[in-house]
């Protein structure tokens, strides 16, 4: 990708969805219900400060052994009987779950919801080497029958309305009529999924939490499909992130309880699958093979700055976009990359680099809506300065990946020229004595005006500043 | 927390927004703490917080410009801000900017003794208040950084809720950022525009003839939008409300 083109697609593509009324308003409904539900959800503020202050405690702990936590998780994993596979890019894990998929001789493949999956966009890769996935979330399945990315981590077809599902359904799923009923089309759906289910040669799913001290795998979900992609094909393949591991199985209820809270406003979800081998001899059920695909794909580079790290406690729980007033009005497909929203425009650029998407973090108004909300207490918007910071002057050559790239000798001129002035009281009573004289002089058109007075009238700089008129009044005197 | 004791006399910042475009702002924070007794001192070396650089990832340039604040503010008088985002900026960044420096000791010191106005006029000053002004219908808009930074949330409302004649009608939105965000209204324009038209509409919805606020650079993005787009309601710092309605100013 050109350095420039993460930069230039979201001004562009959010300049597309802030004027497409019904893509706002889909966003708008969805997030003000989300909103609302989680708000119940956290009614007793004690409740909250005190689970999300374990929640955020329990994911420091894993991420401070973070090494050590995953050799225990791999020997874990392979005395119970799954497979571990480590990918450091996600050409490799692409490539490890193409391995698997082909050894097996497997040509269709069940899929539960995963993001990891799609930021290494298997789907594509299995398709160009002739394997058909299905994806079974009823989410996943709209989006894929649609031909488009998710754009929400948790919902993610959330930017249509019913309407829009109705037209693609009769569209794509033969002798479909034209429905909004939301039980009809999800039968439908489930009709079409039954038989992908019962003739998939293997299943591939995420995990939410993998535990090292058992060898757990641990996935959530509400539609029971995430179990059945798990347990009904003869292999299974689980694909996750590095940094989802927790130390032990003790540390899985107190996020069990945040993760659908904050997420959906549901106390739990429905089904919380417990993996933990594949099927034993005399067991009826269960794939007969298990394999446990980590990622890496720039989380150690993220891990080893002591402050960044903290972008890596996410569970993906979306509240932060729930909640961001700027996810809320250009939606998901707006971030490009596979996670929108503040965490996306956190952990985007760390991944791709600052080069790729450092418009990004200044996507933001710094409002601390997500910091409010994140039950693992990530400070987003204070690592978004920090991530601003590295784009203009970096802290080590090497902190984030194309650190210093948004460095102009312009920019830099401009904030000494500011740091000249308001860090010297006698230039600070000039300059501001000359706004006060002629600042009004400027023209609406003048740099920075230019966008500001598109919609709103031009400030006008006050005849006398506070200075004076507080020496005038007599506060100066001690 | 205990409640601090009063202090004979205060600093007041003024912030570099108030002191540039909305001077009778700060003039009214500084006659309201006067009125109540307290001896107010502008100290005249004063600038800017630093929050601009800081936000826009210049930590070195932001961090020279607050050690002039630290040098203008000595000793431990209470520094009462009329902005919930410097104040919050202070409060909070502050000692964290200046970790690992020799300032640092002194920073700490310094963001312990910054607050919010309303903050300082409700919980330490405990004032009362009087309304002699006309009967209105107002809204409140809070700060995203007074209220998730400097903490301050009940203590303007509260002071809306005494003056008598004073129809305080909540926004469902008002925890909502209007857009403003600094750098942000300027290289996001148009999602900026966006967040404050919706937080315009939100206003206009209440029926509220005036939005009040505790921050200027928030109302100037309000008020500057809903004065293009001709909207019925006008915008007022609390600190010029509450003494224009007290003491007739
Ligand atoms: S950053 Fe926090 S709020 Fe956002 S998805 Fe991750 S855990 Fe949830």
């Amino acid at each position: 990708m050109a350095a420039d083109a993460g930069k230039l697609e979201f001004g562009a593509k959010a300049h597309v969805a802030l004027n497409d009324p019904k893509l706002r308003a889909n966003f708008r409904r969805a997030m003000d219900g989300l909103m609302a539900k989680r708000t119940i959800q956290f009614a007793d503020e004690a409740e909250w400060t005190s689970l999300r202050a374990r929640g955020a405690m329990v994911r420091a702990n894993a991420l401070a052994r973070l090494p050590e936590l995953l050799e225990q998780l791999e020997a874990n994993c392979l005395k119970n009987g799954i497979q571990v596979h480590w990918a450091e890019t996600t050409q490799e894990a692409n490539a490890i779950v193409l391995g698997i998929l082909e050894a097996a001789g497997a040509k269709t493949v069940i899929k539960g919801k995963s993001m990891v999956t799609e930021e290494m966009h298997l789907n594509a890769h299995l398709e160009k080497h002739g394997i058909t996935p299905v994806e079974s979330d009823l989410g996943e399945y709209i989006i894929q029958l649609a031909g488009e990315a998710p754009s929400h981590i948790v919902m993610p077809c959330i930017h249509k309305n019913k309407a829009e599902i109705a037209e693609l359904f009769h569209d794509k799923i033969a002798d479909q009529p034209y429905t909004e009923n939301v039980d009809e089309l999800t039968a439908a759906a489930r009709k079409a999924l039954r038989g992908a289910f019962a003739g998939a040669d293997a299943g591939i799913s995420g995990v939410n939490f993998a535990v090292a001290e058992t060898g757990t795998l641990v996935l959530i979900e509400n539609e029971g499909n995430g179990r059945l992609s798990t347990t009904l094909p003869p292999l299974h393949i689980a694909v996750t992130g590095i940094e989802k591991v927790l130390e032990k199985l003790d540390d899985v209820p107190p996020l069990l309880s945040l993760l659908p809270r904050s997420a959906t406003g549901q106390p739990i979800t429905t089904y919380v699958n417990m993996i933990s081998s594949p099927r034993k001899d005399g067991e009826k059920d269960g794939p007969k093979a298990v394999h446990l695909v980590l990622l890496d794909n720039g989380r150690s580079r993220v891990h080893g700055d002591s402050e960044l790290r903290d972008t890596l406690r996410c569970i993906r729980c979306a509240a932060c976009m729930n909640h961001c007033p700027v996810y809320t009005r250009v939606g998901g497909h707006t971030y490009t990359f596979t996670y929108p929203g503040p965490i996306g425009k956190l952990l985007t650029p760390q991944i791709e680099g600052l080069d790729c998407a450092g418009d990004q973090p200044h996507a933001s108004t710094l409002c601390r809506a997500c910091a409010d909300v994140c039950p693992v207490q990530i400070p987003i918007p204070d690592l978004l300065v920090r991530l601003r910071t590295e784009a203009v002057r970096p802290t080590s050559p090497d902190a984030v990946k194309g650190a210093g790239s948004s460095a102009t000798t312009g920019e830099t001129l401009g904030w000494k020229g500011w740091t000249l002035l308001y860090g010297s009281p006698l230039l600070y009573r000039i300059g501001t004595r000359m706004l006060g004289w002629f600042g009004n002089l400027m023209p609406s058109s003048a740099p920075m005006l230019k966008q500001w007075t598109s919609v709103r009238t031009k400030p006008k700089f006050a005849p006398k500043s506070l200075h004076e008129l507080a020496r005038e009044k007599g506060f100066c005197d001690e | 927390m205990p409640k601090p004791t009063r202090p004979e006399s205060v600093y007041f910042f003024g912030t570099c927004l108030i002191d540039l475009f909305y001077p009778e702002a700060g003039l009214a924070g500084m006659e309201l703490l006067k009125r109540q007794g307290v001896k107010v001192v502008f100290p005249p070396k004063q600038t800017c917080c630093g929050q601009p650089a800081r936000n826009n990832g210049y930590q070195d340039e932001a961090r020279a410009v607050a050690r002039l604040q630290l040098d203008a503010f000595p000793g431990d008088r209470p520094i009462v801000v009329p902005s919930g985002s410097c104040a919050g900026m202070m409060k909070t960044h502050y000692p964290e900017m200046f970790e690992g420096t020799p300032d640092h000791e002194r920073a700490v010191a310094f963001s312990k003794r910054v607050y919010e106005l309303t903050e300082f006029l409700v919980d330490v000053l405990g004032v009362r208040l009087e309304d002699k002004g006309r009967p209105v219908t107002v809204t409140w808009h809070p700060s995203c950084h007074s209220q998730r930074e400097a903490g301050v949330v009940e203590q303007p409302k509260a002071l809306l809720r005494m003056l008598s004649n004073v129809t305080l009608v909540e926004n469902p939105r008002e925890k909502e950022c209007c857009g403003f965000g600094g750098a942000f209204a300027v290289r996001q324009a148009e999602i900026s525009a966006a967040m404050v038209a919706d937080k315009v509409a939100s206003i206009e919805d209440t029926g509220a003839t005036q939005v009040v606020s505790g921050d200027c650079g928030c109302l100037m993005n309000i008020t500057g939008a809903a004065e293009k787009a001709r909207k019925g309601f006008t915008g007022r710092h609390i600190a010029e409300f509450i003494l224009e309605r007290c003491h007739g100013r």
